[in-house]
């Protein structure tokens, strides 16, 4: 299937010709174990996902909130590895084209050695990744490797980031740009903050890059929200882990909730 | 940034996208103070009125005759709160006056930190929240109240181990949050530039005053220096102002531990490998896949399983040598001071004793000059090494 697999560009296009916005669901792999995370992947994508965000655990996640940390353990304690987790993927690319991105935090490609990582994430079927804590003062020496093997590296846009370092993100990001939505790290909130409109306007007004929105958006209203203030997609994290942790008994009622909500979400993509 | 805050390859600003503004603002304002006049008049007064410095260089006679080599004690254990702690906490809370913060939060293990830092929000009159490990929490209650009466909010974490690593991982989340009104006040010389600059530059008063103390007394310089290292900041304070002195041995002792190899141990440098942790680039303790380890070691201001990165380049160039001592041989010396010089030692500094033990034992370092920084005092642990000893207090 690695030769089908669909770009970050066509797949904002191909939403766009329909008139919807992007639905990116997140989760960390192997949560809460490798067969299990596998089947509420296919649930995301049988349910209307139009991309992945795909999160390796880490054991100190300074970005994240306490439900992707709670996410992270499981996985950990279910055995998973960086070499698993790729193998998880290629298992992903079995039935799917869909763009898949990695978030990761930097110590692990650190450890295992930039091209050998990347090397494996294109190996794996991977289209890009996204280093939570390598911002562009630190990630220079990682665009070249993922030049060589044709990944996109992925950045994160705040609302602390200035017009200036806009447009230097915008210059080394490519595939699509993060915007955090938030002051603060991952997890589910049930309000979105009118700054949120404000960035997303900003940001459009200094990249031509397709935007997602992350961090906090748990609800129909808040995908309509941000969708409507100009991105092109909305990514979806810790509303959906909450509903894994919530059912770690009972994998049938899981999988159902988080399909019919994954279908609630795409259909708030649809203008 | 103005500076990436490298030292060789290690340092960095490893931290999400939301911090770097708040970094930059904060290099801006420590590059714009640190040589200010009023700044640094203000600081130098409250380093000797409030905190009581500058601490003597005290010649331990007794444990000299004992242990074949001439040794002094640089008397940070004499400070207000216990520590040398208190002289980074002044420099970084006055720095967050003058930056006009409105709330200082801090990470804690043994609460050392969260002492000397609630004692400077009340000082200065800044709120003051501490973050620490709800496993800390219980084994600390005394400095839990400690915090508090000096109207501190210790905030217990839950996540992780619960201990040190979690309070920091926790703490950087609640800056990353509150960024505008927060400032984060990092305990030592760890964290994203321009943390491991900053922190040395506030704990380099040791070295400054230690130097010019030895020239007094010996009208030399020493032959060796020692301290423990756990996030670095007592040993990066003393070592500053002799690491042009090339003939100056300098030596870092970390908590070992149940022992290097026993897999319960806090010697990131003496066997981690390099890695990002809280913001910087070092050596941490890790396993193959790049996930951080528990460190262990009896004393809490030692466990931890990163290290400052300016050591880490201060180990690659050779400049300075690291090595660990069990909790062990920490607790011995901990008894060796004790009773050779009836000045009782906080368990970290205990470590650099142990060491110094060793040392003064090999043939060829008979008689040398040795420095050590005392880098805190025992009273804190009173319960745990009456536990350790069998002794109900």
């Amino acid at each position: 299937m690695n030769q089908d697999i669909e770009s970050y560009q066509e797949m904002f296009a191909r939403v766009k010709d329909n008139g919807e916005g992007a639905f990116i669901p997140f989760v960390v792999v192997g949560d809460p174990d490798f067969e299990t995370s596998l089947e509420i992947v296919k649930t995301y994508v049988d349910n209307g996902a139009d991309a992945l965000e795909l999160g390796f655990p880490f054991s100190d996640p300074i970005a994240d909130g306490p439900t992707v940390q709670a996410a992270d353990i499981r996985s950990l304690n279910s055995g998973m590895t960086t070499r698993r987790g790729f193998e998880f993927i290629k298992r992903i690319r079995e039935f799917t084209n869909i763009p898949l991105g990695l978030l990761v935090y930097y110590n692990l490609i650190y450890k295992m050695g930039a091209d050998e990582f990347y090397k494996a994430a294109k190996e794996s079927g991977l289209n890009g990744i996204l280093a939570a804590d390598l911002p562009p003062e630190e990630a220079e020496i990682l665009l070249d490797t993922a030049d060589k093997y044709g990944l996109d590296q992925i950045f994160m846009a705040a609302q602390t980031t200035s017009n200036e370092r806009l447009e230097k993100i915008a210059e080394m990001c490519s595939g699509f740009l993060y915007v955090v939505a938030v002051m603060g790290v991952t997890g589910a909130r049930s309000e979105l903050a009118d700054t949120t409109v404000e960035l997303v306007s900003r940001v459009k007004s200094h990249s031509d890059l397709p935007l997602a929105v992350g961090f906090g958006i748990s609800r129909q209203e808040h995908v309509r929200n941000v969708l409507s203030a100009g991105s092109d997609g909305a990514i979806v994290a810790s509303a959906l882990l909450n509903i894994i942790g919530e059912n770690l008994e009972n994998k049938e009622v899981m999988l159902t909730k988080i399909g019919s909500f994954c279908r609630e979400l795409k259909e708030a993509t649809r203008k | 940034m103005i500076s990436k805050g490298k030292f060789g390859k290690y340092g960095g600003v490893f931290v999400p996208e939301l911090l770097i503004p708040a970094l930059e603002e904060l290099e801006a304002a420590y590059l714009k103070y640190k040589d200010d006049e009023k700044f640094n008049d203000e600081l130098d007064y409250y380093l000797k009125d409030f905190a009581g410095r500058p601490t003597a260089l005290y010649y331990a006679e007794n444990l000299s005759g004992k242990l074949g080599c001439k040794i002094y004690l640089k008397r940070e254990d004499m400070l207000h709160t216990g520590a040398h702690k208190i002289n980074n906490t002044l420099g970084q809370g006055l720095l967050a006056k003058y930056m006009g913060k409105t709330r200082l939060i801090a990470e804690t293990g043994a609460g050392q930190h969260g002492i000397a830092t609630a004692v400077v929000g009340a000082l200065l009159g800044i709120p003051t929240e501490v973050y620490m490990g709800s496993e800390d929490v219980q084994r600390q209650k005394l400095n839990v109240f400690r915090m508090e009466l000096s109207d501190g909010v210790v905030l217990p974490v839950e996540s992780g181990s619960r201990t040190l690593k979690d309070a920091i991982n926790e703490a950087m989340r609640d800056w990353i949050t509150n960024v505008d009104t927060t400032y984060y006040l990092i305990g030592s010389t760890m964290g994203p530039h321009p943390y491991p600059t900053m922190v040395k530059h506030f704990q380099a008063v040791i070295g400054r005053e230690t130097k010019k103390q030895i020239m007094e007394k010996e009208g030399k310089l020493p032959d060796t220096i020692m301290a423990c290292v756990g996030g670095g900041s007592n040993s990066m304070g003393i070592f500053s102002a002799f690491v042009e002195d090339e003939e100056v041995e300098l030596i870092g002792v970390e908590g070992g531990g149940d022992g290097i190899d026993s897999g319960h141990t806090g010697a990131t440098l003496t066997i981690g490998t390099e890695g990002v942790l809280h913001g910087s680039l070092s050596y941490v303790l890790q396993n193959d896949d790049g996930q951080i380890n528990e460190a262990h070691s009896v004393s809490a201001g030692l466990d931890y399983p990163g290290v400052g990165p300016e050591h880490a380049y201060l180990k690659d160039t050779g400049r300075a040598s690291y090595d660990a001592v069990t909790d062990k041989e920490a607790l011995e010396s901990f008894k060796l001071l004790s009773e050779t010089e009836g000045i009782i030692p906080a368990l970290e500094s205990a470590h650099a004793i142990a060491y110094a033990k060793k040392y003064a034992e090999k043939e060829e370092n008979k008689g040398k000059t040795i420095v050590i920084n005392l880098s805190g005092r025992g009273d804190k642990d009173m319960d745990l090494v009456a536990k350790e000893m069998g002794v109900e207090v």
